[in-house]
């Protein structure tokens, strides 16, 4: 595809959204079998599932510590998830996606309950449409919650970025390749932040108003998860009710 | 890094000191260690540059060569940067393939870079399509002393400001100075129970739950921010962190880089 003459046109975006609107939002908890949880996430055209798996026994046994659990997260692209095949298996890309995913979760898993314990979060990335390690926490998030793992939080991710120099939330593909700027976050609801990523250019008034504005989406997408989560726990008290 | 041993009674020190307002070498808590640039010390590099930021020691060589551009940019030159924690440098480092710390720092350097747009791309094709320049960019820590990344990066655009496109060994013309647009210089900041402070030493950064590394441009705008650490920030907090890393930044671009 070649470069769009415009990416905004009268305030709105190529997709038709305005500049502080995020894609459509689809999930849906619980949605694997032998996981302890998983999640579906569908975010504009990304398309992950994440499971978690414990906690459990850490293998290799080297890497368990003796105060706390280990949490490990592999993030996973699938090698017809974009346009051009990607090459199965980890690349540098995925493990450093991994890692600061893994920083974005850690902070609000009650670790120390699980000392010699694992928790492994995996991500697969089915589809992916710009903004797939912020699909990717928020899926793993709701995953962390439906295993049952303690947390303090959930954690919401969302990206904003710049393209014709205007701020945007959570850019779509086209606007991630032509666009000026991207900057993942990822903040728990009372506005910690646990991920944060920078790329292209901003002013420091331009990251200032879009850190709020990114703040902003992640709020967005904490209440549809908490709704998510909501709809499968509520519905399955009320049928162990009538039993 | 934050796997660097260090016993309780060294973490308490730390700590015990930044609450009184002082640091273990009697810095300020915004100010640097001492830093030393020395450029063109590898000859057969066609840029390189040994970088000293108080204890931490390493090498940045740039290896320029011909080759054949990406598909997608066939008009554009090609920058690969490479990092690699050798275990010369730490007890803590293990020889193999690098790790996530070693990948995370090679592609925050890379990103600083590449987003800045320092190095003009497209000065870097000789036919398009066929045959561009291809820049690697490799850093060797030879010591950790804390803080690698704001060393490297600086290294980086050090080695790069005095490569040499070595156009006459590849029989396409005479040597020229790589095509340099901007200066990004990386300033790393960690969070010690609840002060922030620059240029983390190794022991400060082994107890920080964070850093943040913020890449800033000569025009004051940011071109690449990383945060490292499983401790959350606040929006304060990393506010505080832009506004003096943009500073710090100017003053060390100043100091080191200007020609």
């Amino acid at each position: 595809m070649v470069k769009p003459e415009k990416l905004i046109e009268n305030g709105i975006r190529l997709d038709g959204r305005k500049p502080d609107e995020i894609r459509p939002i689809k999930i849906k908890v619980g949605v694997l079998n032998r996981a302890d949880g998983s999640c579906y996430f569908e975010f504009g055209g990304n398309k992950v599932i994440a499971a978690v798996y414990g906690p459990r026994e850490v293998h290799p046994r080297h890497m368990q510590k003796s105060n706390s659990a280990v949490v490990r997260y592999r993030y996973n692209m699938a090698s017809f998830s974009v346009e051009d095949r990607k090459r199965p298996g980890p690349d540098r890309r995925s493990i450093e996606v991994s890692k600061v995913s893994r920083e974005a979760l850690e902070p609000v898993i009650f670790q120390e309950y699980f000392p010699r314990s694992a928790i492994d979060i995996f991500v697969e990335v089915l589809q992916a449409d710009a903004g797939t390690r912020t699909a990717g926490i928020n899926a793993a998030s709701i995953a962390l919650a439906d295993a049952g793992i303690p947390m303090k939080s959930l954690v919401s991710a969302c990206a904003v970025g710049k393209v014709d120099d205007t701020l945007v939330l959570d850019l779509n593909k086209d606007e991630d390749n032509y666009g000026q700027a991207d900057m993942p976050i990822a903040m728990t609801p009372d506005g910690n932040i646990t991920l944060l990523q920078m790329d292209g250019h901003l002013t420091r008034e331009e990251f200032k108003e879009g850190l709020e504005m990114a703040k902003r989406g992640c709020l967005m997408i904490a209440e549809m998860q908490r709704a998510a989560l909501l709809e499968k726990y509520s519905s399955l008290i009320e049928g162990e009710v009538n039993e | 890094m934050s796997n660097e041993i260090m016993s309780e009674l060294r973490k308490d020190y730390i700590y015990n000191l930044m609450i009184k307002g002082e640091r273990e070498d009697g810095r300020k808590f915004d100010e640097y260690r001492e830093i030393t640039i020395d450029t063109n010390v590898i000859e057969k590099a066609e840029g390189s540059a040994r970088v000293k930021l108080g204890d931490t020691h390493l090498v940045v060589g740039v290896k320029i060569q011909t080759g054949t551009p990406f598909p997608d940019t066939p008009d554009q030159g090609v920058i690969i940067t490479n990092l690699e924690l050798i275990p010369l440098a730490s007890p803590v480092f293990e020889s193999g393939p690098p790790r996530e710390d070693a990948i995370e720092l090679a592609r925050v350097v890379d990103r600083g870079i590449r987003e800045s747009e320092s190095i003009d791309l497209s000065k870097l094709c000789i036919t398009p399509g066929e045959k561009v320049w291809m820049v690697f960019i490799d850093v060797h820590v030879l010591d950790d002393g804390g803080n690698i990344m704001d060393a490297a990066s600086l290294g980086a655009i050090a080695a790069l400001m005095t490569a040499k496109l070595p156009a006459q060994r590849f029989g396409v013309g005479e040597d020229t100075p790589v095509p340099m647009r901007d200066v990004p210089v990386a300033v790393t900041a960690v969070e010690i129970g609840g002060t922030i402070m620059l240029d983390p030493s190794l022991n400060e950064q082994s107890i920080s739950g964070t850093k943040l590394t913020v890449i800033s441009n000569q025009d004051g705008g940011i071109s690449g921010m990383q945060k490292s650490g499983v401790h959350p920030l606040t929006t304060e907090q990393i506010n505080y962190i832009v506004d003096i890393s943009i500073e710090k930044a100017k003053e060390l671009r100043e100091k080191f880089l200007e020609i």
